[in-house]
């Protein structure tokens, strides 16, 4: 074979070296002079060498294409895609939650079978598993330090009342939110009445009845988790925190109703006056939030921030007429007609123009005097006592009713004064049910010390803080969980390095949250976990990832084929000539040998 | 909202504390004043100006918690939040005609204007400007958000704050118009919801949207500002002015008189005050009245007049208490209406609207011609957009509209005895004339070439489809010229080619083939 092709080589080189146009021309001129001298040996050679530069330059060309122009275009068109920690999201969704609850537990001299006080101190861990839909896991772990009271405690104790023995207990040296400190008394003690086991008073302190029986410390270890569980991480807790994770049997509806977990909060108080011609409705609310309103906000100031502000709205009709009663001769809203009575007013409540931050809308209705005294009624047709409803995740309405006999007059309007008391009452509770603190509801044994003058319990709080990190916890795992599944799912979204600064803040904030959780620290828990969610928020919400979100391939398409398609044709056809050619020689070489 | 329960409360609230029992002894800190003045025009229209008041005598941005009665919340929050020291903002539709209208109140650029100074404790203008815009753009579901620094000037002398202020350093004003801006029902609402009687009693009733927009001018504007509590001015107050105006066609709307009532303008009447207004007042401007003795009446009869120098010119007006209850003693509601007592004929005039791609517009007008005297007879229209079929082949030639006719009885310079009409040559008995003191000409105009806007219908695709073949091409020769392989073919001539071939050859005297 190559000696073959040996000599047409050589012959090639000659004519390869003179190619000047003149010399050319010369050689043409020769050859129309002169048919008879034609010599087709040169001929076929010089015709092969052009054929064969040509392929060199369809190959050239080819090559150029695809080495310069394809990664120069797909450089210019490449939507710019910062990377983000995927793997480290993945394994968010199926990560280990773990809550632990610090308990001190204190013992009292003669609260224990001697045998058993020898073995103090120790701790004791009780872990509980949360069965969830999803694939994250859930644990409550109680860590029960137990040790013997000190010679300040075991003074306090002298004391003839539980109020007056807990006013006279020391301060405890770990009171964090989310601790608990538990006392164990005598059995004998008479300091809790005879029929409740355990105390649990206002702050994040409870005394439990001791036991002298065999064992006596595991039985107490049981009632000890009890008070401790239904101090802290009750199921309600757990409820209101994951909401529909949890499996189906252990979520009511009643348990959906709190607030989302936000940074702050905004409270308006609206008095709506329908009918200013015969009202003249005064209201102190100033004194009314500085008395009632505030005080009760800062104990919670932990969840989040909370501004305030009140105003009187005239001629603001609910959605609804009122039916009138004969009997009673008054005017009644049913229960299945409550709905209807928030969407008109909505309009008028003015709009949350200056923050993000979700409104809570309390209402104070004055009924025109038309409607007046109007009540409202329960699904059984009963009167509601408070003659107030509340509407989840939005806020609460009362109605006042002008007293009657203010109409015994000629001049109207009428000047009504509003007791803040009863009003403030309601507001007041529903605003612990608005943010998903409920009136606690503890075992029969249980005696419940009253709360404090702002009307919250220290532990009540600690609840609330369990509920809203854990909440904070999951919803970060989804939006992280589902951005990221977006961002795979879809390339044609730029991720701006922002955007991915964010999504590394929200990751590291979480797990530093989780780290915490387990750790017992609540408090810096939560405050991560809110990190948490801003910047995931920040990411999920950023309005670059839209940008290039509208341009379908076929549109696409429509555009690059109008140059592509003759710029890639010639190519290709010479690409298969060239194929052809070379698997047609080779044809012919292996029939020549 | 989806889902009400009754609440059953438990009352483990120990609520027990004293009742602040603070009585409604004080006085109100918070007023609110209307009024609506009427002016009849001189080209014949009627402006009708509503003016809102609400005085707040707190210090807003030094308070905690805000309690609002008669200010509205929203614009509240919004001046404690961004330190506002003013605000001007004006929706307009249409431009106030002074040579037609005479001097406005208060004029305002068509479209939207908003100027504001902010306190000199703002430390980022240009930020604080951007949100408030924005903000604000929320709340008159007005397009202010395009707000930004292309459209927002500082202006250096102009614009001085209207109410109190220390200082005027004008680093602290931004000012901004819109003139794009389309005023709508949509920015009426947001408007009404501020006014503490919304839109149930008072003057407030007769905003009734579809009449405030059917008219030739329309101006809603919100003007907030600090001003003196009292005469010694030791404490500011706030004032939020809330004024409309309108200017309505009397002759479209009074079917060609001159003639109007708050009923034939607003469609509603007045029936009760404010409950909650200190002051609430209509004043009907009667100046003509005076000078031209008796030329109008107004009904109701006042209950006393007003005259004021105003604008430079002596006016007096009608004034009516709507909280005096004498107002309303004589029927149940208020309908104020003014009469012109010297009938002014203006003729005839038929209006038939258009309907789109249905039916064209028609307007006939009887007129009476002074001797020597040029009458126009301007109609304005818009130009829209077409759907983009109904553009024709040729759509940059423009769209006719046809010509308008006159028909006139010009009256006879010469007299003319009455001529038999059949005996009569033709050429004069085209149009039949009862009366030979005049003769009948019709006239028409030229027919009217409107160029209406036309897109360019392909014109993206088009340059990417040319830029692309212009590529193709070049790179296509080019292409060839370095692949395909060029040599000279064995000429293979027919004998008929080369009979012919020689025959030139012999004549140029080069040897045959």
């Amino acid at each position: 074979m190559a000696e073959g092709r040996m000599p047409e080589r050589a012959r090639l080189e000659r004519p390869r070296g003179d190619r000047g146009d003149r010399e050319r021309n010369q050689a043409l001129a020769a050859l129309t002079l002169d048919p008879g001298s034609l010599q087709p040996a040169p001929r076929l050679a010089r015709r092969k060498t052009e054929k064969i530069r040509g392929k060199h330059a369809a190959l050239c060309f080819a090559t150029m294409a695809v080495m310069l122009g394809l990664p120069l275009w797909w450089k210019t068109t490449e939507t710019y895609r910062a990377a983000l920690p995927y793997s480290q999201i993945g394994h968010l969704d199926s990560m280990l939650l773990r809550l632990r609850v610090p308990v001190s537990v204190v013992f009292i001299q003669g609260s224990l079978p001697i045998v058993d006080q020898q073995k103090l101190p120790f701790t004791v861990v009780n872990e509980r598993d949360v069965p969830l839909k999803c694939k994250m896991k859930l644990k409550c772990r109680f860590q029960l330090a137990y040790r013997m009271a000190g010679s300040h405690e075991e003074k306090a104790f002298k004391k003839d009342t539980i109020e007056e023995a807990e006013a006279a207990l020391p301060l405890p040296k770990e009171d964090t939110l989310g601790s608990l400190n538990i006392f164990v008394i005598p059995e004998k003690s008479s300091l809790l009445p005879k029929d409740k086991m355990s105390y649990i008073g206002p702050k994040r302190t409870a005394f439990v009845r001791g036991t002298q029986v065999r064992q006596a410390l595991t039985v107490m270890g049981q009632r000890i988790l009890q008070v401790a569980q239904s101090m802290s991480l009750t199921d309600e807790v757990l409820a209101a925190a994951l909401g529909d994770r949890l499996p189906e049997d252990k979520v009511s509806l009643d348990k959906r109703r709190p607030l989302k977990s936000s940074l702050g909060y905004e409270i308006t108080f609206s008095l709506l006056n329908p009918d200013p011609k015969s009202h003249e409705v005064h209201w102190d609310i100033e004194g009314a939030v500085e008395n009632y309103v505030q005080p009760f906000l800062s104990l919670l100031s932990v969840v989040g921030n909370f501004s305030m502000d009140s105003q009187i709205l005239y001629y603001a009709m609910l959605g609804v007429t009122p039916r009138f009663d004969a009997a009673s001769s008054s005017y009644t809203l049913a229960a299945y007609s409550l709905p209807h009575v928030i969407n008109p007013v909505e309009a008028r409540l003015g709009s949350r123009a200056t923050s993000l931050y979700p409104v809570i809308n309390f209402l104070l209705y004055v009924p025109e005097r038309a409607h007046s005294p109007l009540y409202i009624q329960d699904k059984d047709g009963a009167r509601v006592a408070t003659n107030a409803f509340h509407s989840p995740r939005w806020g609460g309405i009362m109605v006042y009713n002008v007293d009657p006999s203010a109409y015994n007059t000629t001049k109207y309007p009428v000047k009504v004064d509003v007791d803040m008391v009863p009003v403030m009452e309601v507001f007041l509770s529903q605003m612990r049910l608005l943010f998903g603190i409920p009136p606690p509801q503890m075992p029969e044994n249980f005696l419940l010390g009253d709360p404090p003058r702002e009307g919250l319990r220290s532990w009540e709080v600690d609840r609330l803080v369990w509920a809203r990190t854990v909440e904070n916890v999951a919803t970060v795992v989804t939006t992280l969980t589902s951005l990221a599944e977006l961002l795979d799912k879809i390339g044609n979204i730029v991720i701006k390095d922002n955007v991915a600064s964010e999504v590394y803040r929200a990751v590291d904030a979480i797990q530093e949250a989780v780290v915490e959780l387990s750790a017992g620290n609540l408090e810096l828990a939560f405050r991560y976990s809110r990190e948490a969610v801003t910047s995931s928020e920040k990411a999920f919400f950023d309005p670059s990832l839209l940008h290039l979100l509208y341009f379908p391939d076929d549109q696409k398409f429509a555009i690059y084929i109008p140059l592509f398609l003759p710029m890639a044709v010639p190519i290709f056809l010479s690409m298969i000539k060239i194929i052809v050619e070379n698997q047609k020689a080779r044809k012919d070489i292996e029939k020549v040998d | 909202v989806a889902m009400a329960a009754p609440l059953v409360l438990h009352l483990l609230l120990a609520l027990l504390l004293g009742s602040g029992g603070r009585s409604g002894a004080e006085p109100e800190r918070d007023s609110l004043r209307e009024e609506l003045v009427l002016t009849p025009l001189p080209s014949g229209d009627v402006s009708a100006t509503f003016q809102f008041r609400t005085r707040w005598d707190s210090e807003l941005q030094l308070e905690g918690v805000s309690h609002y009665r008669l200010f509205p919340k929203v614009l509240g929050q919004l001046i404690s939040k961004y330190s506002v020291q003013e605000l001007h903002l004006s929706l307009t539709q249409g431009f106030w005609r002074t040579r037609f209208w005479g001097q406005p109140f208060l004029q305002a650029p068509a479209g939207a204007e908003l100027w504001v100074w902010f306190q000199d404790s703002v430390v980022d203008v240009d930020k604080s400007w951007k949100e408030l815009s924005n903000i604000l753009s929320g709340i008159f579901c007005a397009s202010l958000n395009f707000i930004d620094s292309t459209n927002t000037v500082t202006p250096t002398a102009s614009f001085k704050p209207l109410g109190l202020a220390n200082g005027t350093n004008h680093h602290f004003l931004r000012y901004a118009v819109l003139p794009r801006e389309v005023v709508c029902t949509e920015n009426l609402t947001p408007w009404k919801k501020l006014l503490p009687c919304s839109s149930k009693a008072g003057l407030s009733v007769l905003l009734k949207a579809e009449r405030l927009f059917h008219t030739s001018y329309h101006s809603q504007a919100v003007h907030i500002r600090p001003v003196c509590r009292d005469a010694h001015c030791v404490s500011v107050s706030w004032e939020l002015r809330q004024t409309l105006t309108v200017v309505f066609d009397a002759f479209t709307t009074g079917q060609g008189k001159k003639d109007w009532s708050l009923f034939r303008m607003f469609s509603r009447t007045i029936t009760e005050a404010c409950p909650l207004a200190s002051q609430s007042h209509i004043y009907v401007d009667i100046s003509r009245n005076s000078q031209e003795n008796e030329t109008l009446e107004v009904s109701p009869p006042p209950t006393s007049t007003y005259q004021a120098v105003v604008l430079g010119d002596r006016r007096t007006y009608a004034v009516y208490d709507l909280l005096n209850p004498a107002t309303f003693s004589g029927s149940r509601s208020l309908n104020l209406q003014l009469r012109w007592k010297q009938f002014q004929d203006i003729g005839y005039i038929h209006y038939q609207p258009a309907q789109d791609r249905l039916r064209p517009h028609l307007l006939e007008m009887l007129i009476q011609l002074p001797a020597n005297s040029v009458t126009k007879v301007s109609i304005q229209f818009e130009r829209a957009l077409l759907k983009w079929t109904e553009y024709t082949p040729d759509p940059n030639h423009g769209f006719y509209v046809s010509p308008s006719v006159l028909s006139a009885l010009v009256p006879n310079l010469v007299g003319a005895k009455p001529a038999n009409w059949e005996e009569s040559p033709l050429f004069s008995t085209m149009f039949p004339v009862s009366d030979s003191s005049s003769y009948f000409v019709r006239l028409y105009t030229e027919p009217l070439l409107v160029n209406l806007p036309t897109p360019d219908f392909s014109m993206p695709y088009n340059v990417i489809c040319l830029t692309c073949t212009v590529v193709a091409v070049c790179y296509g020769s080019f292409y060839n010229l370095l692949t395909r392989t060029f040599h000279l073919e064995e000429p293979k001539r027919s004998r008929l080619v080369r009979w012919l071939a020689n025959i030139i050859r012999r004549i140029r005297g080069v040897p045959p083939v």
